[in-house]
């Protein structure tokens, strides 16, 4: 669920005279030194990186160039200074991606000289693994190259960008989340998490899932990205793009297969809430050229980001938990 | 792209110049417990939409599928019943966590279910909340399940309890009735030695005192739910209790630029760490100083709880995952026996003799339960000696033997330092919570004592 705090939020003359400027504008508390909330999550997130730091072999973090992921680098990034990320990047590239995306994903890696891997859907399909589903989208597709490039190259702890207020089946999710060998999430034997204790142990051939952002919503991570200066691929904000209309979103033109015929393109000022395959990914009209503007606009957002743009999650009432249970993200 | 925020270096804490629109508000993690007869869903929801936080699409597909169901009214427990068993059966199965905010706070709240499997549900949902807010139906009143929850809260030291009397409208709004309810309960409550308890007159149907202040009961001067989650303290001034950095990882970039950099990295779990500080590591039990503390890459004279930092110390010390920084003179005594309080978490039952994992802050050792003197029953708090194993939702205390010193804090002390969880070394599984020390304080505690023995007089008094 996206949260609704407009930027009318408390931060007056008082936030910038408060001690060390980090606590939170809440005279109320009876604490001087309570965290703001974005330093409360951005401590438990550090918190989370360095738990896995310490108890896995062979971490990585999964990287789509998308603002959930973006924020979780810059989280690791920060978690572990002056020495660099002790972890891999993993991309699952269903071959149907937005190119100021995959050109952000290049400079990220090499501005920070990461590893990166890259589970290409496009090659499955090529070699006959796969099958082109007949709407074309290529979400549902990502599990298995995602589920071989774990095993492949054995890796024990695979961090995620979900929220907790994504998705219904998503706030039933752990922070430490047990796949088995089949990489299957199974909602009923999660194990209890209590304070901040999370449990790593896994068997051979297991893997567990991490999620740092777990509690964050949309509107924390956009204010993260303003806090902390963080860039973003430019389709975040409202660009003049051609676009058309299908199962009531805006969808991008690309070799990926649309627009079909009877689907008539327009330009329209438009920015994208969510980053995923092109294929199922709508953008909003927006004029939201800045941050400051974005944040508004989340404020006053009546429907949540998955609602807006993302055509695979109205399928039914329980597509992701489905997903989430043959090893989706 | 992004335009810069002005005069603030990115992750900079110390910048003068938060931008308004990054909201500086403080989070408050609270938990709720009640079943569906006291209106808790009704309650939740309308905590949520009255706080415009249910957003449109939601709504409409919470519609949908109770029109589908052949509900009139939209049912709000399908806003947090998200697995299809619990659309199926109508039951929530597990700790659902929802996210609200206020133009003064924002919220984690660890909606519980009130039936199967609560007392699991609720310990995991208390263990990091701050506020309990416990309902009762005005016309039972404190009922066994009310002081199962007050009972579970009080275990899990939850700071502040909130009683939200609901349904008032269905015994006339009567001041009398809601009196006797809230003395009743703040008595049980203050029994169990829990600090802050706060009883509030709501109709959660009507609205009444839950987000707007009620019309009806103008005998009632206090705030209403959502005004009282805005206000109670966040936390407590870490500067008020000892220091503690159980340290996770310890971070050797060994580059060019940076030698000899040899950092901790962890969450201070409790207190104020100062550069310039006298400190030991347990459980060595060497001391040193602290040389510098960085805060994300940012160099920082102070830190505090709850804070992700790297300490550096004068001395080259063999400091690793699993050791416990503390102010020196400070830290409880590294001990391999162990009394504490648990709650068993697994279908498989804990018997004496079983040989488990104690995961505790960041140090995981082997440990055998040598016994288990007393089950609690939360309906009554009567003690039930030798029970001979714990089943799933049961508390009972144990007496632990570790295969290594552990530096453990009373839970009453410090929910940080004094909790841990038992897992079985063959598969992994979390078993069973622990608590340092005695289940609670206050009055209570007298009588538990009594059942559970002479491992009671061990100082574990607060």
């Amino acid at each position: 669920m996206t949260s609704v705090t407009g930027p009318t939020a408390a931060t007056g003359a008082g936030a910038a005279t408060t001690a060390a400027g980090s606590g939170a504008e809440d005279e109320a508390s009876g604490n001087p030194r309570a965290l703001s909330h974005l330093d409360a999550l951005e401590s438990e997130a550090v918190h989370i990186f360095r738990e896995v730091a310490g108890e896995f072999e062979r971490p990585v973090i999964l990287f789509s160039g998308g603002k959930d992921s973006i924020v979780m680098l810059h989280l690791a990034l920060k978690a572990f200074r002056p020495a660099a990320v002790p972890f891999a990047l993993l991309h699952v590239d269903t071959g149907h991606n937005f190119p100021e995306v995959l050109d952000y994903r290049d400079r990220t890696v090499a501005a920070h000289r990461l590893r990166l891997h890259v589970a290409s859907v496009q090659e499955y399909i090529d070699r006959g693994a796969l099958r082109e589903r007949p709407d074309g989208t290529r979400n549902p597709l990502q599990t298995v190259p995602l589920l071989d490039a774990i095993s492949g190259n054995r890796f024990d702890a695979v961090f995620g960008g979900g929220r907790r207020d994504e998705e219904k089946a998503r706030a039933k999710e752990r922070v430490f989340s047990l796949r088995d060998e089949f990489g299957a999430w199974d909602p009923r034997r999660q194990r209890p998490e209590l304070w901040q204790l999370y449990n790593g142990r896994h068997a051979p051939g297991e893997h567990v899932r991490v999620f740092p952002l777990s509690n964050w919503t949309e509107l924390d991570v956009w204010q993260y990205i303003a806090r902390e200066n963080i860039e973003l691929p430019a389709i975040y904000y409202a660009h003049e793009r051609e676009v058309f209309r299908r199962g009531g979103m805006w969808l991008a033109p690309g070799e990926w297969g649309g627009p079909r015929d009877g689907e008539r393109t327009e330009k329209r000022r438009v920015r994208y809430r969510t980053v995923g395959d092109m294929s199922c990914t709508g953008a909003v009209d927006s004029g939201a050229d800045t941050i400051d503007k974005v944040i508004a606009e989340i404020a006053a957002s009546r429907l949540t980001e998955r609602g807006a743009t993302r055509a695979d999650d109205k399928l039914s009432e329980a597509a992701m938990e489905d997903r989430k249970r043959e090893g989706y993200f | 792209m992004t335009p810069p925020t002005p005069g603030s270096p990115a992750g900079s804490p110390a910048a003068p110049d938060v931008p308004a629109d990054t909201g500086a508000t403080a989070l408050l993690r609270f938990a709720t417990a009640g079943s569906v007869d006291d209106g808790k869903s009704t309650l939740v929801g309308r905590l949520l939409h009255d706080s415009k936080s249910v957003l449109a699409d939601q709504l409409e597909a919470v519609e949908h599928a109770s029109r589908s169901r052949g509900q009139e009214a939209p049912d709000l427990a399908l806003l947090t019943d998200g697995l299809r068993a619990e659309r199926e059966q109508g039951i929530t199965i597990d700790v659902a966590y929802r996210y609200f905010a206020t133009p003064r706070r924002r919220f984690i709240l660890a909606d519980t279910p009130g039936h199967v499997q609560y007392t699991r549900n609720m310990v995991t949902g208390a263990s990091t909340a701050e506020l309990a807010l416990v309902l009762v139906d005005a016309r039972n009143g404190v009922v066994e399940q009310t002081r199962r929850h007050a009972a579970v809260a009080a275990l899990l030291r939850v700071p502040h309890v909130v009683l939200a009397v609901n349904k008032m409208d269905l015994v006339g709004y009567a001041e009398d009735v809601f009196a006797a309810i809230a003395a009743e309960f703040t008595e049980y409550a203050a029994s169990l030695g829990v600090p802050d308890v706060k009883a509030i007159p709501i109709s959660a149907l009507a609205g009444d005192n839950v987000v707007t202040p009620s019309a009806t009961m103008d005998w009632y001067g206090g705030p209403t739910v959502l005004e009282y989650l805005e206000t109670v303290p966040v936390g407590h001034d870490p500067s008020a209790e000892p220091a503690r950095f159980p340290v996770q990882y310890v971070i050797r970039p060994q580059t060019a630029e940076h030698p000899d950099y040899r950092g901790y990295a962890g969450q201070i779990a409790s207190g104020v760490l100062r550069t310039g500080r006298r400190v030991t590591v347990l459980p060595s039990g060497r001391s040193s100083t602290i040389a510098g503390i960085d805060l994300l890459g940012e160099p920082v004279d102070v830190a505090w709880a709850p804070q992700s930092v790297t300490v550096r110390l004068t001395d080259d010390l063999d400091v690793s995952r699993g050791d416990l920084i503390v102010p020196e003179g400070t830290g409880a005594e590294p001990v391999q026996d162990l009394t504490a309080t648990v709650c068993h978490l697994h279908d498989r039952p804990l018997t004496p003799g079983a040989r488990v994992l104690l995961k505790h802050t960041t140090r995981t050792v082997k440990a055998i339960v040598k016994e288990i003197p007393s089950r609690l029953s939360l309906a009554d708090l009567s003690q039930q000696p030798a029970p001979g194993a714990l089943a799933a939702n049961d508390i009972g205390r144990v007496v632990l033997r570790t295969a290594e010193p552990l530096a453990v804090d009373d839970y009453a002390d410090s929910r940080r330092t004094g909790s841990f969880l038992l897992i079985d070394p063959a598969d992994g599984t979390t078993l069973t919570a622990g608590m340092a020390g005695d289940a609670f304080a206050g009055a209570a505690r007298g009588a538990a004592g009594e059942a559970a023995g002479p491992t009671d007089d061990e100082g574990w008094d607060f």
